[in-house]
């Protein structure tokens, strides 16, 4: 037996899991509060002595660690036209796992840098023009954050041809170039900067959040958290060369805050007559909806579905489900222990899962034409995919997952949402996919085999 | 000396997608860094793309007739996104029916075109107005170098 720890520090949650890698089992899960403003190894060794009470003591030969505590990873993208270059760097910078709690286009106003300073982001990235493009743009925006003291590390991957200039004009703070998001028009080429926001994520924002004091403990904190979940999601489409993956598919993560959907596809248009217009977006694509969240962003929740249609979804009268919902916005701990929250929450999922699975995926727009009907294609199309992954807290715990996950689906209402068409689900019953993302650095056959395993069916 | 960027497609609801192909061999062959939108293209998408390419012109199909309609106010969205000045060329079946060439080619420069090209303009055509407009010597003729 070589058993491995795998390590998530969440914002509220230290969430432990732990592995054989030898028999590629999994031994245990176990969590506890995160304790980031004492001593964050403190919330790791109450979660491992949860742990170790259901496995028995265990030697652990290596640990590895995410983490999306102390806010996770923040940051600001800055681009040119704001459904292109922007674009390309908001998905850069979700597809690494970051909060992104700006997005800037066109040139950066005083009012803009005096915002973007009071942020106070991690990370900023300057984006804008193609290769050979537009220049003036990053340029204008270097000088114009120059101006303040330096902030956080920069990275930029906009048109190559300012990029050098643009690292002199931030004389003092700390540059990073990368490889354009957007070298031609409408191509997008994000892994360089992703590979590089990971880089300066390991180098200073761990020592920043005061996580270091728990890097004694482990062999090393790997990536934000929802980089790990991507890469679990990549290797359980894809593969490994011993082990087949699942193929295309679509995964909700339903948090209290917020609700992630990863895509891991092309997302081609399958119709005919139908033209892929703007960005080409990425095979692994990750997007984040902030006002979506089963207790934090209830409201968000009750603005996109409508009460009366929640009302009717769980069968309590309008006045009471507004009612609740506004109790549990600022009860954000209320676990749903009674038979009505029971049905309100499963109304809340499903409207939930529907409204973020809709922002994620594509869209057609119906054109008539003299030569006939034809499609004009935005985003990715997942019609075709057939694979459905749900988790999150408000998912896993739930009896009525396959209820709640049918609302991930293309709805007769609105046809031009390229939303799966019909899918199978699978449902992260023991929370194992960001440790299974760690996993996957080191073992990757090991993490593929145990999702595999672990995860079933709704 | 570095490549003029030209920005092309089929404007509106127009899907003629052979000539736009032919356009665009033309134009790459004749030395210009070309970004082609392909079909179905809004003014919307012609800007956004001539904006992050810092394009030198752009060059709008429409063979559907319905390109009056779909061009007006291409000029002034152009001049509101800070593309002031970029060269605006119109070509193809642009208009319904027999109008006299010489009064739709009035109205599109009325309309702020700085060239427009009836049915039938040999590609030639277009791009030596494109070395000529945009100050661009052209290359040499392949059978004049040998």
């Amino acid at each position: 037996m070589k058993p491995v720890l795998l390590i998530d520090f969440g914002s509220t949650y230290t969430k432990v899991t732990a592995v054989d890698v030898e028999g590629e089992v999994l031994l245990g899960t176990a969590a506890s509060y995160t304790t980031v403003e004492t001593d964050i190894g403190e919330g790791l060794q109450n979660a491992l002595a949860a742990l170790e009470k259901t496995t028995g003591p265990l030697a652990f030969a290596e640990r590895y660690a995410c983490s999306s505590a102390a806010g996770g990873l923040r940051m600001i993208t800055s681009g040119l036209v704001p459904e292109l270059t922007a674009e390309a760097a908001r998905l850069a910078s979700l597809g690494a796992g970051a909060k992104v709690i700006g997005v800037y286009s066109y040139e950066l106003t005083e009012e803009d840098i005096e915002d973007i300073a009071a942020a106070k982001p991690d990370i900023l990235l300057l984006t804008g023009g193609t290769d050979g493009g537009n220049s003036a743009c990053i340029l204008h925006n270097a000088e114009a954050l120059a101006k303040i003291p330096p902030l956080c590390p920069v990275v930029i991957a906009g048109n190559r041809s300012a990029s050098a200039k643009c690292a002199k004009l931030l004389d003092g703070w700390t540059v990073r170039i990368c490889e354009n998001v957007m070298p031609r028009f409408g191509v997008t080429n994000i892994e360089p900067t992703q590979e590089t926001i990971r880089a300066i994520f390991l180098e200073r924002i761990i020592q920043a959040k005061g996580l270091s004091k728990a890097m004694e403990l482990i062999s090393g904190i790997m990536m934000p958290t929802p980089a790990a979940m991507l890469t679990a999601m990549k290797l359980l489409a894809n593969g490994t060369e011993n082990e087949p993956g699942l193929g295309d598919l679509v995964a909700v993560d339903l948090g209290g805050a917020t609700t992630d959907v990863y895509s891991i596809c092309d997302g081609s248009p399958t119709r005919l007559n139908t033209i892929l217009k703007g960005l080409t977006e990425p095979r692994n694509k990750r997007t984040v909806e902030g006002d979506i969240g089963m207790r934090y962003s209830i409201h968000g929740i009750a603005d996109a579905g409508g009460i009366p249609r929640i009302a009717q979804m769980a069968g309590i009268d309008e006045d009471r489900t507004a009612e609740l919902i506004d109790y549990l916005g600022s009860h954000t701990d209320t676990l749903p222990d009674t038979d009505e929250l029971r049905r309100l929450d499963g109304a809340l999922a499903s409207v939930a899962v529907e409204t973020a699975v809709r922002r994620h995926a594509g869209r057609l727009e119906q054109i008539y034409t003299p030569m006939g009907e034809a499609f004009a294609q935005t985003g990715k199309d997942l019609t075709l995919v057939h694979q459905l992954i749900m988790t999150g807290g408000a998912i896993i715990h739930s009896d009525r997952v396959a209820e709640i996950a049918q609302f991930a689906l293309q709805n007769r209402s609105d046809p031009y949402a390229l939303m799966p068409t019909e899918a199978s689900v699978l449902v992260d019953r023991r929370y194992i996919l960001a440790g299974m993302g760690l996993l996957s650095e080191h073992y990757p056959d090991a993490a593929l085999r145990i999702m595999k395993r672990e995860l079933v069916p709704a | 000396m570095e490549k003029k960027t030209l920005v092309m497609g089929v404007i509106g609801a127009d899907v003629h997608a052979v000539g736009n192909k032919i356009l665009y061999y033309a134009f790459t062959e004749a030395g210009f860094n070309v970004i082609n939108l392909g079909v179905l293209v809004s003014q919307e998408e012609f800007i956004a793309a001539a904006i992050e390419s810092d394009a030198d012109a752009i060059v709008v199909s429409s063979l559907y007739g319905h390109g009056e309609l779909d061009c007006r106010g291409l000029r002034q969205k152009c001049d509101e996104a800070g593309l002031e000045g970029i060269l605006l060329y119109v070509g193809g079946n642009i208009v319904i029916g027999k109008q006299p060439f010489p009064e739709v080619e009035k109205h599109f420069k009325e309309m702020g075109f700085d060239r427009v090209f009836g049915p039938g303009t040999p590609v030639e055509t277009t791009i030596a107005c494109l070395y000529e407009d945009l100050g661009v010597t052209p290359p040499p003729k392949e059978d004049e170098t040998v």
